[in-house]
């Protein structure tokens, strides 16, 4: 029986990882379900790239208040996991604060710059959430996050105030016990925020007291397990998808658009005067592939990987010239339709455990309109803005190539502007022969 | 005017040591034929061995892939690319941002591999040589914005070279809230130019224009014929083409030199 408690622990630690282990897992194969692309070249810059934008943050402070107020529950958030360790192998081991004897002095430094953190973090979040409920900043209030996302984003800023809170009432009544010299808990660790808590439980019997601690300990972790398995739910997924984001990120100049080998393949041929006109393509893709993107599974992986990554912030739209003159285009609503389609792709995949979709939807159409695609003007400020590098551009550029090569379904300004290239090498109805007239005036 | 053509060169069995790529706007749009005789101005008072590909020259195909028409472009860029290759061509300056960016950066993957220069980064650099020799106090006290072009700016961070010729002309540079990284569009790009906008509440170069006056300038500089377009419509939307010129960066230089 004395064993129960560390038998519940591990049961619980293991169902939650075991969760976790199965989230990550789904994610990785539904990133999978997208088309290949190489992103393994220029490891060095690559790397520097994560240092300096996941992890260093760099692309945060661009606008100073929300960066460096990100930075305070970033850094908290990192650090308290230390202290999770600890409270991971007392649960295990039935041990109290383990970790004090060990580190010694040490460990009332750690336990108080905990503490630190927890305040600086509570206080963060609270200035968050009046940033979107009280101020409601207009990057908070569009179109696109009405219903789920508003309350994702609130339900996080919930979990962390209820996390730190615990965190400091279990140091509080922790405390108020070493104090009282009860034998269970021996004089350890350095407590700057929770001692002001202390008259809190002042009255208390030791007893209850007692199993208040208990209740805050468990709580607590309980709540670590319920909020690493919401992530898979939730855009509070970035913490952990930012640094392969960045990673695999496109580090070309960002006016740089692929060229479709594919395509290349089937205009050198058209151009050899050799060719013979009746002859097959060269090979099947050639013939089969579907040009641009209709569908989440026409996209690349590392799009994918961008939509999981999304933290739904949005700076991107914040920018995009589109959206601030009031067209329906929102970068981040490419991105999040992405990712929620995607999501409904694999489920589908799996319910029916095949890999043909089946389900009568598509991502164009029933998610993202061509209406959103044409007001994209390519400026590439949702790239520039996007904190953890995403690039809902070249989403909408597959998207277009898809209405243009295989629907033939441009605006007809812009069908008559490519019959001007193809006739006459402009995009106006002039003649090449003109091209010096210029010289005359 | 005597502008040289690669071909003609080439035919007197001579070549350019850089070729002045016109792009479309720059040889067909009233306006930014301006632009295109101000920079050649420029271009022969330094005595720069320059050539235009002339009737040879095409569109690069910009447009068509912005469009999402890759085949269009793949066979635009094609074809340009066995025309430079054929004369040889290593060097390419533009005064069209959008030519620039193809060139340089969509190009090489498809065989076509030259150094691309805006025309900004040439002037600057005839600038730097002592080739180039601003004199004069035209633009003395006058309050100048410049709007960076998005294929310029963003798309490959050309911010410094036209600013620091803005400096050059002594005139004071102010800059707009939204100005390099995270400077606004002006609408054009990715084939906005030859189409309505989407139903909305503003068009995007009448709010441009509403920042670059919030500076309340004499004169927007541009270094894009597309941009220009864009806010010269915007002035004149906001009544305001008496008082303010919308100028690219060449002009402003040539009229520094008396050109
Ligand atoms: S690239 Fe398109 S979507 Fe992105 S900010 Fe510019 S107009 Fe908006
Ligand atoms: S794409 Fe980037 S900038 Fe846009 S909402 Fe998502 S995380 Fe924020």
């Amino acid at each position: 029986m004395a064993y129960l408690p560390n038998l519940i622990f591990g049961l619980m630690l293991v169902g939650a990882l075991a969760l976790f282990v199965r989230n990550i897992n789904r994610i990785r194969k539904n990133i999978a379900l997208g088309r290949p692309m190489d992103r393994n070249d220029q490891k060095a810059a690559r790397w520097k790239n994560m240092a300096r934008i996941a992890l260093g943050q760099s692309k945060m402070v661009t606008k100073p208040i929300a960066g460096l107020l990100h930075i305070v529950v970033y850094i908290g958030f990192l650090f308290i996991n230390i202290e999770l360790l600890e409270i991971v192998l007392d649960g295990l081991l039935g041990s109290h604060r383990l970790f004090a004897p060990i580190l010694g002095n040490f460990y009332n430094v750690l336990i108080a710059a905990f503490e630190w953190f927890a305040l600086g973090v509570l206080v963060v979040v609270v200035i968050f959430w009046c940033r979107r409920n009280v101020l409601r900043i207009q990057r908070f209030c569009k179109a696109e996050m009405q219903g789920w996302p508003k309350w994702d984003a609130d339900l996080i800023l919930y979990f962390e105030v209820l996390l730190m809170s615990l965190f400091l009432l279990m140091n509080a009544t922790d405390l108020s016990l070493q104090l009282r010299g009860v034998e269970a808990y021996p004089q350890v660790g350095s407590f700057p925020i929770s001692q002001i808590l202390l008259p809190l439980f002042e009255g208390l019997p030791t007893p209850t007291l007692m199993s208040l601690e208990r209740t805050f300990w468990w709580m607590h972790i309980v709540g670590i397990f319920g909020f690493l398995n919401y992530l898979y739910y939730s855009k509070h997924l970035h913490i952990l998808l930012a640094f392969p984001n960045t990673y695999f990120a496109n580090l070309a100049p960002k006016g740089a658009f692929a060229n479709n080998p594919v395509v290349t393949q089937e205009v050198k041929l058209m151009l050899d005067p050799n060719a013979d006109p009746y002859a097959t393509p060269v090979n099947d893709t050639a013939a089969n592939q579907k040009f641009g993107a209709s569908e989440v599974t026409d996209l690349h992986w590392v799009q994918l990987i961008n939509a999981y990554t999304c933290t739904e912030c949005g700076r991107c739209t914040s920018q995009c010239p589109a959206n601030l003159t009031g067209k329906k285009l929102s970068p981040r609503k490419i991105m999040m339709d992405t990712r929620d389609r995607l999501t409904e792709v694999a489920a589908h995949l799996r319910q029916t455990k095949s890999t043909e979709i089946t389900d009568g939807k598509q991502l164009l159409g029933d998610y993202i309109t061509p209406e959103e695609l044409w007001a994209c003007t390519s400026c590439n400020a949702c790239v520039e803005a996007c904190p953890v590098d995403i690039d809902p551009l070249s989403i909408i550029m597959d998207m277009r190539q898809y209405l243009v090569m295989e629907q033939s379904a441009a605006p007809t300004a812009l069908n008559n502007m490519m019959g001007n290239i193809e006739n006459n090498g402009a995009p106006w109805p002039f003649n090449s022969q003109d091209r010096m007239q210029w010289t005359q005036l | 005017m005597e502008v040289p053509t690669v071909a003609a060169m080439v035919a007197a069995g001579k070549k350019p040591e850089i070729v002045f790529w016109v792009g479309c706007a720059g040889s067909f749009d009233e306006r930014a034929k301006k632009i295109t005789k101000a920079f050649i101005k420029i271009l022969s008072q330094c005595q720069v061995s320059y050539a235009v590909l002339g009737t040879e020259e095409s569109c690069t195909g910009d447009p068509a892939k912005r469009a999402g028409n890759e085949f269009l472009f793949q066979m635009q860029a094609l074809a340009n690319i066995e025309l430079l290759n054929a004369y040889e061509i290593t060097r390419i300056v533009t005064a069209c941002p959008h030519c620039f960016n193809t060139l340089k950066n969509e190009y090489p993957s498809l065989g076509g591999n030259y150094t691309v220069i805006h025309h900004t980064q040439l002037l600057k650099q005839l600038l730097e040589e002592g080739k180039l020799v601003l004199e004069g106090d035209q633009f003395k006290g006058k309050k100048i914005t410049y709007h960076d072009p998005c294929y310029l700016g963003r798309a490959n961070q050309v911010y410094e070279a036209p600013r620091s010729l803005i400096q050059k002309l002594d005139a004071e540079l102010v800059e707009m809230k939204n100005c390099k990284a995270k400077g606004l569009c002006c609408g054009a790009g990715g084939a906005q130019m030859f189409k309505e906008p989407e139903k909305g509440k503003q068009d995007i170069n009448i709010r441009r224009t509403e920042e670059a006056l919030e500076t309340s300038p004499d004169i927007i500089a541009a270094a894009c014929p597309f941009c220009n377009t864009m806010l010269t419509d915007g002035v004149k939307n906001k009544e305001k083409s008496e008082q303010i010129q919308v100028k690219d960066i060449a002009e402003l230089i040539a009229e520094a030199q008396d050109l």
